[in-house]
């Protein structure tokens, strides 16, 4: 019988303190504290948890096993259907998703899914056996293109099937997203990332940096020349969008991409990086999402007043209930239902603030949010020394435009069915790179669901 | 790791660095460009190719120390290694698309500026190989500081130089030799100028008078290089325009240069704050990150 207490708090970095730090906001549980956590599940029947997890991870069969005292247990639950639980009891958000359709959840509280997921990924990686079980290659090669989550979970497991598996990623570091875009206080690089990668390569799949498909090698050179059977494309939605309002090339206006890769992916906020970052006194970031509250959370850590700017209301937030709760404590000011039309400057060209319009919702567009619409008369000022967009991202379209037959859709996107296959034989994609910007288990899920269309792919063309 | 081959002075303050870098030296072309990183705590500096041997594997860069990152690249010596040299990066030149009849005939002008002169030369050894005719104006502050000279003589039709103490050939600007060319009576059908950005602006207000078409290759600042992060963005013609992507050649006569020099002062407070940084390295204190993984 299930425990009626209330939900286990997880303990935190006081909010004072951690807008000074890059430090994890989120300790996470302890054992004793996972364990009782866990005695709240009531273990459902009909689990809602499960069918509202993208990847359908077994929800309370491992939580049954944590309760029981068994976290390995726990943890060879959550690896039949995904492979980076670290990374997506961190990062999923699981208001709209698992714990949003917990039972516990119409009364009270949910159970503390996320947590207890992150539980188990952090007590796996610090448990990890040396070597993995070492399995029987069977001669074929894939490359997976992009060191994201699609290409990472795509890579572990073809590598588990006996795939010879190289990724290739552009930047210098790997794994995409995880290390440019999502910062250290809300996903450890040292210790989770890079450990997660590290698993990954234990299976025996190597990762080549500095390489951009499409310049450096291509597709055709990769299938033609370097042999590989299989392509998979897991290159994400790396392009940032700007609002195309006047001022918007003033100094200090910065895309949230910009602004993310030189605090993450460079360090720059540490003296020993030579990678500047220009965060003057007042930041305003436009946009609602996870990124935007990445940008400004990032902002305030780096000494600055900091502003979110959303052109709906606090309803209609992208961004994880989390961030938004955490954002909040760490003292961002929020300025809903406001909408930047002009970015202002300095006769030199810098930024000197935005002038913005209020908005009022309207009627719900064909998304079912209400959309705004701007309400007459209503512009004033906010004074700023930099701007962040944070307006989302689409896809490069470099890999579609040196690529012959791989077809993308109007915005960019590749075209790619249920099962990950493209336009061109021997080409396979997934997560952001097919759906434009999404979340980090969709894009797992399609790397994994990609992972099994290859097989089928390589056995049928070599039965042949 | 890329190793470096050979590494030469050209000029106070200016080295040429032959890198062995396979993959990128089988795929570069005339006009593209690599990012560099020299260590762990590096920036990702953009340099445009200034040759590239895809037999022997190597791309070979010419870099000025101007700030703590070309002066941490410049610092290293043969038998040392970049940690990441990442490329080929942005389009190619123009004509490396063209066919054969569509270049035939046609007479090119490069003007390049001081360290700008080398990412010149893959671009006029190109056109040399493919029978293209192609005249080269070298500008530089005086006779100590130019370079490319012998190498570019051997693959131009004609080389022009112009120093600003007339220690060397022409006294004066490139403009100015520039314009003394065509009232000689030489003709062109494009102008490709590379350089300090404000040498670009005024070549191609000058080559505008006579509506000679003009390519400059831009130097923006830049995170990826790849089109993630937009801080290369510049107007072209009016519209915003990645630098990474969707250069580095541009139009000359569309490049809102202003913008482009004032953009390229974004960061300076803080290169000035890393200069002391550095100073206080260089007196003994190690660079750590990456050493815990």
């Amino acid at each position: 019988m299930a425990n009626k207490i209330p939900r286990v708090p997880v303990r935190e970095q006081d909010p004072a303190r951690r807008a000074t730090n890059f430090e994890e906001v989120c300790f996470g549980y302890n054992l004793d504290e996972a364990t009782l956590e866990a005695s709240r599940c009531l273990n459902c029947k009909n689990p809602r948890c499960v069918a509202a997890c993208p990847v359908g991870v077994r929800i309370p069969e491992f939580i049954a096993a944590l309760h029981r005292g068994d976290p390995a247990g726990a943890a060879a639950v959550i690896a039949r259907d995904s492979s980076l639980p670290s990374v997506c009891g961190r990062v999923c958000p699981q208001e709209t998703q698992c714990e949003g359709a917990c039972i516990l959840g119409i009364k009270g509280e949910p159970v503390a899914i996320g947590k207890l997921e992150r539980f188990v990924g952090d007590w796996k990686l610090a448990h990890s056996s040396a070597a993995a079980e070492p399995v029987a290659r069977n001669g074929r090669r894939v490359a997976v293109i992009g060191s994201g989550p699609a290409g990472l979970a795509c890579a572990s497991d073809l590598a588990k099937m006996g795939y010879g598996v190289k990724i290739f990623e552009a930047l210098h570091k790997v794994g995409g997203v995880l290390v440019y875009g999502i910062p250290e206080f809300r996903l450890p690089k040292e210790t989770i990332v890079a450990r997660e990668i590290d698993e990954v390569r234990r299976l025996g799949v190597e990762i080549e940096t500095d390489v951009i498909v499409g310049r450096t090698v291509t597709i055709d050179s990769l299938l033609d020349e370097e042999g590989y059977d299989a392509v998979f494309i897991g290159s994400g939605a790396g392009l940032p969008r700007f609002m195309g309002i006047p001022g918007e090339n003033l100094n200090g206006v910065v895309s949230a991409n910009e602004f993310l890769t030189r605090a993450n992916l460079m360090r720059a906020y540490d003296e020993e990086s030579d990678t500047p970052i220009y965060v003057g006194r007042s930041v305003v970031v436009v946009g609602g999402g996870n990124v935007a509250m990445d940008a400004v959370r990032t902002a305030r850590r780096l000494g600055a007043e900091a502003t979110i700017v959303y052109r709906r209301g606090e309803a209609e937030l992208p961004a994880r209930a989390e961030e938004v709760h955490h954002a909040k404590e760490e003292g961002i000011r929020f300025r809903m239902l406001t909408n930047p039309v002009e970015v202002l400057g300095t006769d030199d060209g810098w930024v000197r603030g935005v002038r913005c319009v209020e908005m009022e919702l309207g009627e719900p567009d064909a998304s079912g949010r209400r959309s705004p619409v701007v309400k007459a008369g209503s512009e004033f000022e906010i004074g700023c020394d930099v701007v962040i967009m944070a307006l989302g991202t689409s896809p490069n379209p470099l890999l579609a435009a040196t690529t012959a037959g791989l077809e993308t859709d109007r915005r960019g996107c590749i075209t790619a069915d249920a099962a990950g296959v493209t336009s061109r034989e021997g080409v396979f994609a997934g997560g952001d790179a097919v759906t434009g910007a999404a979340t980090v288990i969709l894009a797992m899920g399609a790397g994994r669901t990609a992972a099994k269309a290859i097989d089928e792919y390589v056995r049928r063309k070599f039965a042949e | 790791m890329f190793p470096i081959l050979e590494k030469r002075c050209l000029a106070p303050g200016i080295w040429l660095m032959k890198v062995g870098a396979p993959r990128v030296a089988r795929a570069a072309l005339p006009g593209q460009f690599v990012i560099v990183r020299a260590d762990e705590c590096g920036e990702r500096v953009p340099l445009t190719i200034a040759d590239f041997d895809a037999e022997a594997g190597s791309v070979t860069i010419v870099t000025q120390t101007i700030g703590v990152s070309t002066r941490k690249i410049c610092a290293l010596e043969v038998g040392d290694a970049l940690a990441d040299f990442a490329g080929p990066l942005g389009h190619p030149s123009e004509f490396v698309r063209m066919s054969p009849e569509e270049l035939r005939g046609r007479r090119y002008l490069f003007i390049g500026g001081g360290v700008g002169t080398a990412p010149v030369y893959p671009q006029v050894k190109w056109l040399h190989e493919h029978g293209v005719g192609a005249d080269v104006i070298i500008g530089a502050k005086n006779k100590e500081m130019l370079i490319y000279t012998d190498e570019m003589r051997a693959v131009a039709e004609h080389l022009y130089i112009a120093t600003d103490d007339g220690s060397e050939g022409f006294k004066g600007l490139v403009t100015q030799l520039f314009e003394q060319l065509i009232a000689q009576g030489c003709r062109y059908d494009e102008c490709v100028a590379i350089g300090p950005m404000i040498m670009m602006k005024f070549v191609a207000l000058t080559t505008a008078k006579y509506a000679l078409k003009t390519t400059v290759s831009l130097n923006a600042l830049m995170v990826d290089g790849t089109g993630m992060c937009g801080a290369c963005r510049v107007s072209v013609g009016g519209r915003t325009r990645f630098t990474c992507v969707d250069g580095p050649e541009f139009d000359a006569h569309q490049v809102d240069f202003d913008e482009a020099m004032r953009r390229q002062g974004m960061y300076r407070t803080q290169e000035q704050r890393a200069a002391a940084i550095a100073a206080e390295r260089a007196a003994g204190h190690q660079c750590r990150i990456g050493l815990d993984k």
